[in-house]
């Protein structure tokens, strides 16, 4: 224990020493959230200066191994480093669909040569990814994707659609489902990585109800990939697939931390709470949020010490995603007209609206409620027929 | 503290779930106290091997022949009584009443422990005085008289009040009925004269007294901790008793899901098994998610008030809303995914209906519970 409270007390006093002030306020939007890569502009130096520090010590990535850019915590010392930041309220330094999820994938399934080249860059924060696996005809439904992947000894030809592509427009890298074999379904996925700006990749961004356009159509045209490009084995792309939605869908949950555990009753009362329906039902969520939140913890727990169920991410992100959604509804409902402005100086742009607009998404990305209830009943509760 | 059971832990829930199983089964205790409409609605021959395994004396000190664990360890004990709907004194007695001796001098606990460890007595704790939880609000009050005190009130829902050897009560010693300041808790022995019982079955079989003291002498021994200062020791047998429940509540809510599921793998309806049926599939994987949240938050209350954190009472009023809340969806699925059958005596799934409300009120319901969360938060 004594080890432990002095770790903590190391990295109480780092924090103290390096955490500037500002990234200690709650992040307001998305421009307050640090993506790196090779075309992020820092919103301000202390955004820069932040991430420099966390980079030096391996502090983007606290429990990757030293050797690929992490600091090599155990999980009791990760545990600490997120209690510790939590405690300042510091942001994140990196935020990236990296750190989240490619990057425990190629921990589990990259060669060597990988995971040095790739989860450096990523710890570093020099290289933004995002995710191709949704396609117009297979959403819910990922495993019939038609966009294939033709041998041509040395590289695969690419050709086909994503669609919903988070970031595309922004991002340096994909992570992309490509079909490799025709006459297998699942055993005729592989899972690829390349440049967004190899020939033949285009984007085009949607128009979101928040108004925002975050994501995209991609389209591929004759793409070129490398064959060492490629993570797992030939054709068996659907396992890093499915690896990498645990993780993904776990990070949707907000069970790892952040604003989406807090309760909300005290910050709403504040601007006066006259309504004593809605107190009631603020208070029935913040049991709720409170709950979940000491759901989040066990799971990280346990999960780092295998004694999770391997489909429990699926159950965290129905729960957290419907909790965030009810938790907007609610903020809406306090701020009233005010919540409803759009595009003015006071509400930030918009924020409430736009906010609680972008969470409907929440149990729709990374694999919908219905279908995550789904995996609930086949895997853990081992339903018949599910 | 990683939120899991250590070693030790895991070892005790592995012995003690084998043991409420087998000899806490539903047929052996619930059904037959029932059937044989049991006076105390427990049986004592249970308590007494609840007591050769140590779990009687579990909360209190080695110093008094217990096993001093927490919180953590009671709830394992409390998570498998609730699964099997064991009747035992083991929350009133070995949970608050121990916790609340506790807090007494040399002599009342070397009066009262030892047979509570040795599985002769029980305890029972008399707060409420009112249908619903409002501990805020204590009106019997107890008069200096000579060295001693002269204890005049009524309690209500004081369960298994009846077939305690004594009671431990929360009175008024000074001030108004709503302050907190001048509470004393008494141990007041069962034959002392002038109390008088409505001793009531309750739906799910428990017994429980409406207490009425007229007049009752005490003796300054049987003080517990500070006179007119009790106040924080009633909030820490409530704090027990709170968390306790919700441990109950969320093997409660496991034991009627684990039926339920099984249920639906075995019931036949248009040529396919009711399992099947995307829309009970459904149900059945949130009432998982909310069931998993409910036992992760019980762990953390538990682990918080085992380590004495401020943020404890705040947490243990989330654990017991969220159990009240994951539990009750349980039993009400339950029982409508059993269809026709769930409305039997025969089944037990109805069993757990019943236990799901009694449990959910004693200790304050999510309502009240959910209150005390606006308020510690501060709205
Ligand atoms: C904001 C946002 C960001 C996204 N980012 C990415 C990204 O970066 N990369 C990427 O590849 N994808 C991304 N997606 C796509 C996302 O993964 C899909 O939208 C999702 O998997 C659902 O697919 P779909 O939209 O085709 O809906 P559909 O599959 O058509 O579903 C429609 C409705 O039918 C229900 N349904 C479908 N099948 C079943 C079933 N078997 N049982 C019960 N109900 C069912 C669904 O639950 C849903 O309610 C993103 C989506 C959003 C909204």
């Amino acid at each position: 224990m004594s080890d432990l409270d002095g770790f903590r007390q190391e990295i109480r006093e780092w924090l103290e020493a390096n955490c500037p002030a500002e990234m200690r306020e709650p992040a307001r939007d998305e421009a307050d959230v640090c993506w790196g890569g090779r075309n992020f502009t820092f919103k301000n130096p202390a955004q820069k200066a932040w991430l420099e520090a966390c980079v030096a010590k391996g502090y983007t990535v606290p429990d990757w191994p030293e050797a690929y850019g992490g600091a090599g915590m155990s999980p009791a010392q990760a545990k600490i480093w997120r209690e510790e930041c939590a405690r300042i309220g510091a942001r994140p330094p990196l935020s990236s669909f990296g750190i989240w999820m490619l990057g425990p994938a190629l921990l589990k399934f990259g060669t060597e040569e990988q995971k040095v080249h790739y989860l450096g860059e990523i710890a570093r924060g020099e290289i933004r990814w995002c995710q191709g696996y949704s396609e117009p005809g297979s959403g819910s439904d990922l495993v019939s994707l038609q966009t294939f992947g033709e041998d041509k000894g040395d590289h695969w030809v690419v050709n086909g659609q994503k669609i919903w592509t988070s970031y595309a427009d922004k991002a340096d890298w994909i992570f992309c489902l490509v079909r490799t074999d025709k006459a297998n379904t699942y055993q005729g996925i592989s899972f690829l990585l390349f440049d967004m700006t190899t020939p033949g990749v285009t984007t085009k961004p949607i128009k979101l109800i928040s108004g925002n356009s975050p994501f995209c159509e991609t389209f591929f045209d004759d793409v070129k990939v490398p064959k060492h490009q490629i993570v797992g084995a030939l054709n068996r792309g659907w396992d890093v697939a499915k690896y990498l939605l645990g993780h993904e869908r776990e990070m949707i949950s907000g069970a790892g931390g952040g604003d989406r555990l807090n309760a909300i009753g005290a910050v709403v009362a504040r601007n006066g709470l006259d309504d004593p329906i809605l107190r009631a039902e603020l208070a029935m969520f913040d049991v709720d949020a409170l709950a979940f939140s000491a759901m989040g913890e066990k799971f990280l727990d346990e999960a780092k010490v295998g004694k999770a169920h391997p489909a429990q991410p699926n159950m965290l992100k129905y729960a957290g995603t419907e909790l965030n959604k009810r938790r907007h509804e609610l903020l809406m409902s306090a701020g009233g007209a005010t919540a409803l402005e759009w595009d003015s100086e006071r509400t930030n742009g918009g924020t409430p609206a736009r906010s609680w607009l972008r969470t409907k998404a929440n149990s729709i990305e990374g694999g919908t409620s219905e279908v995550m209830l789904n995996v609930v009943a086949k895997r853990i509760l081992d339903l018949p027929g599910a | 503290m990683p939120l899991y059971y250590n070693e030790d832990q895991a070892m005790l829930a592995d012995t003690v779930t084998g043991f409420m199983a087998d000899a806490g089964a539903i047929k052996p205790q619930l059904r037959h106290f029932r059937d044989m409409g049991c006076k105390d609605g427990f049986g004592h021959a249970l308590w007494k091997q609840f007591a050769e395994m140590g779990l009687t004396g579990m909360l209190a000190a080695e110093a008094d022949g217990g096993l001093a664990m927490g919180h953590v360890e009671a709830g394992i004990v409390l998570k498998e009584i609730g699964r099997n709907l064991t009747p035992s004194p083991f929350l009133t007695t070995s949970v608050m009443g121990v916790t609340a001796l506790s807090g007494g001098s040399d002599d009342l606990r070397g009066r009262w422990l030892p047979g509570v460890i040795a599985g002769d007595s029980v305890l029972a704790v008399a707060i409420d005085e009112s249908p619903k939880h409002r501990p805020e609000r204590i009106a019997c009050r107890a008069e200096k008289a000579g060295n001693g005190f002269r204890l005049s009130g009524s309690k209500a829902f004081v369960v298994q009040g009846a077939s305690a050897e004594a009671i431990i009560v929360a009175a008024r010693t000074s001030g108004s009925d709503s302050d907190a300041e001048g509470i004393t808790l008494f141990a007041v022995p069962k034959d002392a004269a002038g109390i008088s019982h409505e001793n009531l079955r309750l739906v799910d079989s428990a017994m429980a007294s409406n207490i009425t003291f007229d007049n009752v002498e005490l003796d300054g021994d049987s003080v517990i901790g500070d006179v007119d200062g009790g106040r924080s020791l009633l909030n820490k047998v409530l704090g027990a008793g709170r968390i306790g429940a919700a441990a109950e509540l969320t093997g409660v809510g496991q034991g009627a899901f684990d039926i339920t599921t099984a249920y639906l793998k075995t019931r036949k309806q248009f040529g396919r098994l009711i399992g099947e049926f995307q829309a009970l599939q459904h149900r059945a994987a949130h009432l998982y998610s909310e069931l998993e949240i409910a036992t992760a938050v019980v762990i953390k209350a538990q682990q918080l008030l085992d380590g004495g954190s401020e943020k404890a009472e705040l947490m243990v009023s989330v654990g017991k809303a969220k159990a009240a809340r994951a539990c009750n969806l349980a039993v009400r699925e339950g029982v409508q995914m059993h269809g026709g059958v769930g409305m039997t005596d025969e089944y037990d799934i109805g069993l757990y209906m019943k236990r799901d409300r009694s449990l959910t009120e004693f200790m304050g319901d999510q309502y009240y519970h959910a209150e005390r969360v606006a308020q510690l938060n501060g709205y």
